[in-house]
């Protein structure tokens, strides 16, 4: 049992939009102070399941709390205590940063300063200019302003760095570190997968209206998934690649064998993205992603014999 | 299980939470918030602020010249033009306030992501409603005062003295502009996207315009006509405003001879409830599952 109940519980949530089934069954739990990433393709459910958690959809059944109340009857204190930054907004936003901030800051209970987060978002060169007179990624950083403004207990960032440049991205990782370290729970969907590595705590991935896996974000898709992979040029010019556990080894053992420095060397860890991939495709392909990966696996068992006995796994990746 | 990563972490401090700002206090908030951002959009300072004075000027060019209305046979009595469509103005600038400016600026913020905005944060939605009404009670109020020193002088209307007759315009418009306000909250949930609002809506505003004695003098329709405006508000809004600044002598061109003021308050009071059940019922943050 955790010593506190969980800031949201989903279990079991299915969602319909007449014969079409966007949700087939979801359970997870996101813990207080946790940074949970909600990854999976376009169309996949992650909108629909964050707006069922906001209030702004209904389910079709299933069990959901957040904040320990039903979104269903989410109240105006129950939003109080949430901070929402939508997928996309297209307002024509005839006020300046500032006035919108403080117009928004009035509604809450216990609002952030004003100042304070047009400074965290970094606006304030363009605190008194107007909301349409904003390039796209400096609104967004409008839109994340305001869902923070409110000083919420549970954020919702539905991609929230679509149109940030690389500094600006940067930036809002400072942001979502700060707001972590503060205690904010947050529920994060993205498309960059490097983004949900550097934020998140734990991941689920969504695909085709369910949970194809989920766990923290070192650990997901499994130790299978995350075998490195060892990669240089043979002599004759052509490309070479191991998968093992022991890549330090296969290196020893290359370099023993051909007598010098292996061209274009290389040992890749699998990234999130690679990870995700594999995931997102392993569910489309079926069982065989599972069976290839199987048979992949010599070298880890053939750890302390012959570089020769390996080579018959090495794969030719292109030449 | 062990997921440790999480562990320890600082809960939010329930006891710290403060009240949360009032329905009212919010409300006037909005207000404010309102007025600033409806004298910041070009289309509805044009299409509702300045065009009951645009009318104004174009009747008064146009017919001005043909000489007074309603003379008597005698050569009394007449009043000038100007005179005869300022009613007409502010009714319809009432009109033009609340219905037209509040139908497409709600379908606009339904369209474009502000409701779905506002729906996610603690403002109630009454503390909205109280927003754009009072918004449209500023607006029309600057309206009226306006158009009133226009027609003094610019025009050289004679506007009342009476302070009994300023009383009649003070319920009149006052009424006039919570039901228009109504009314354009509900109407908003007629167009299916904010870009085909003013499609939809300004066609209905301006037939009720002709009909109700906005544009063409009243007296001059057809009895159906008459009829047919007489279960709309603009008609009622438009009859009032006559009675307070034509002179008494005018009553007889109405269609029972008289201003009829209670009558006058009974349609606006019908409408006004009308308006606030439908905007209570049609009103929503979002189209759920839409």
């Amino acid at each position: 049992m955790e010593s506190s109940s969980p800031v949201v519980r989903v279990r079991d949530l299915h969602k319909s939009y007449g014969s079409f089934e966007a949700l087939g069954g979801i359970s997870f739990d996101i813990r207080a102070g946790e940074t949970f990433a909600l990854l999976g393709p376009n169309g996949a459910g992650k909108s629909t399941v964050i707006e069922i958690l906001e209030g702004y959809r209904d389910r079709s059944s299933g069990e959901v709390s957040v904040l320990g109340t039903d979104p269903q009857r989410g109240g105006l204190d129950w939003k109080a205590r949430l901070g929402i930054v939508l997928q996309s907004t297209g307002e024509s936003g005839t006020v300046t940063v500032t006035e919108q901030l403080s117009h928004f800051a009035g509604l809450y209970p216990n609002p952030r300063g004003v100042a304070e987060v047009i400074a965290a978002v970094g606006l304030e060169e363009k605190a008194k200019t107007r909301i349409s007179k904003l390039s796209g990624g400096q609104r967004r950083r409008v839109d994340v302003a305001l869902g923070i403004i409110g000083r919420p207990e549970l954020l919702f960032l539905d991609e929230p760095t679509t149109g940030f440049d690389p500094e600006a991205r940067h930036q809002f990782w400072d942001l979502v570190r700060r707001l972590k370290a503060e205690g904010t729970t947050i529920l994060l969907t993205t498309h960059y997968l490097d983004e949900a590595a550097q934020l998140g705590d734990r991941a689920g991935v969504i695909s085709g209206g369910r949970l194809i896996d989920i766990g923290a974000i070192g650990e997901i898709g499994g130790a299978e998934a995350r075998v490195p992979r060892v990669r240089w040029r043979d002599k004759p010019g052509v490309v070479r690649e191991v998968r093992t556990d022991r890549p330090g080894q296969v290196v020893a053992e290359l370099v023993a064998a051909t007598g010098g420095e292996p061209a274009d060397l290389e040992v890749i860890r699998p990234s999130l993205e690679d990870v995700y991939l594999g995931l997102v495709r392993g569910t489309a392909d079926g069982i065989r992603g599972k069976a290839d990966a199987g048979e992949e696996a010599d070298y880890r068992d053939t750890a302390g014999g012959k570089a020769a006995a390996g080579e018959a796994t090495v794969t030719e990746v292109r030449s | 299980m062990s997921d440790t990563g999480t562990a320890g972490v600082r809960r939010p401090v329930d006891g710290m939470r403060m009240r949360r700002p009032g329905l009212l206090r919010l409300g006037a908030s909005r207000v404010a918030y309102e007025t600033r951002v409806y004298f910041r959009s070009p289309d509805s300072v044009f299409f509702t602020f300045l065009f009951p004075f645009i009318m104004l000027g174009i009747f008064t060019a146009a017919f001005g010249a043909r000489g007074n209305i309603g003379t008597a046979p005698d050569g009394t009595g007449g009043i000038s033009v100007g005179a005869y469509y300022l009613p007409g103005m502010l009714a319809a600038g009432m009109l033009l306030s609340g219905v037209q400016n509040l139908a497409v600026d709600i379908a606009g913020e339904k369209g474009d992501g502000t409701l779905k905005r506002l729906g996610g944060t603690p403002l109630s939605p009454l503390s909205y409603f109280i927003g754009k009404i009072g918004m449209v009670l500023v607006t029309g109020t600057i309206q009226a005062a306006l158009l009133m020193l226009v027609a003094r002088f610019v025009l050289g209307i004679d506007l009342p003295t009476d302070p009994d007759t300023w009383l009649t315009f003070a319920w009149v418009s006052l009424f006039g502009v919570i039901t228009c306000a109504f009314l354009g909250i509900a109407l908003s949930a007629l167009p299916r996207s904010g870009k085909s609002a003013t499609a939809v809506v300004i066609p209905i505003v301006l037939i009720l315009q002709f009909i109700s004695g906005v544009y063409l003098q009243f007296y001059l329709l057809p009895e159906w006509m008459q009829n047919l405006a007489s279960l709309f508000p603009l008609k009622w809004m438009a009859q009032g405003m006559r009675a307070v600044f034509l002179p008494e002598s005018f009553s007889s061109l109405e269609q029972s001879g008289s201003f009829d003021l209670p009558l006058v308050a009974l349609n606006l009071g019908i409408w006004l409830l009308v308006g606030l059940v439908l905007s209570r019922v049609t009103f929503r943050w979002i189209r759920k599952d839409a």
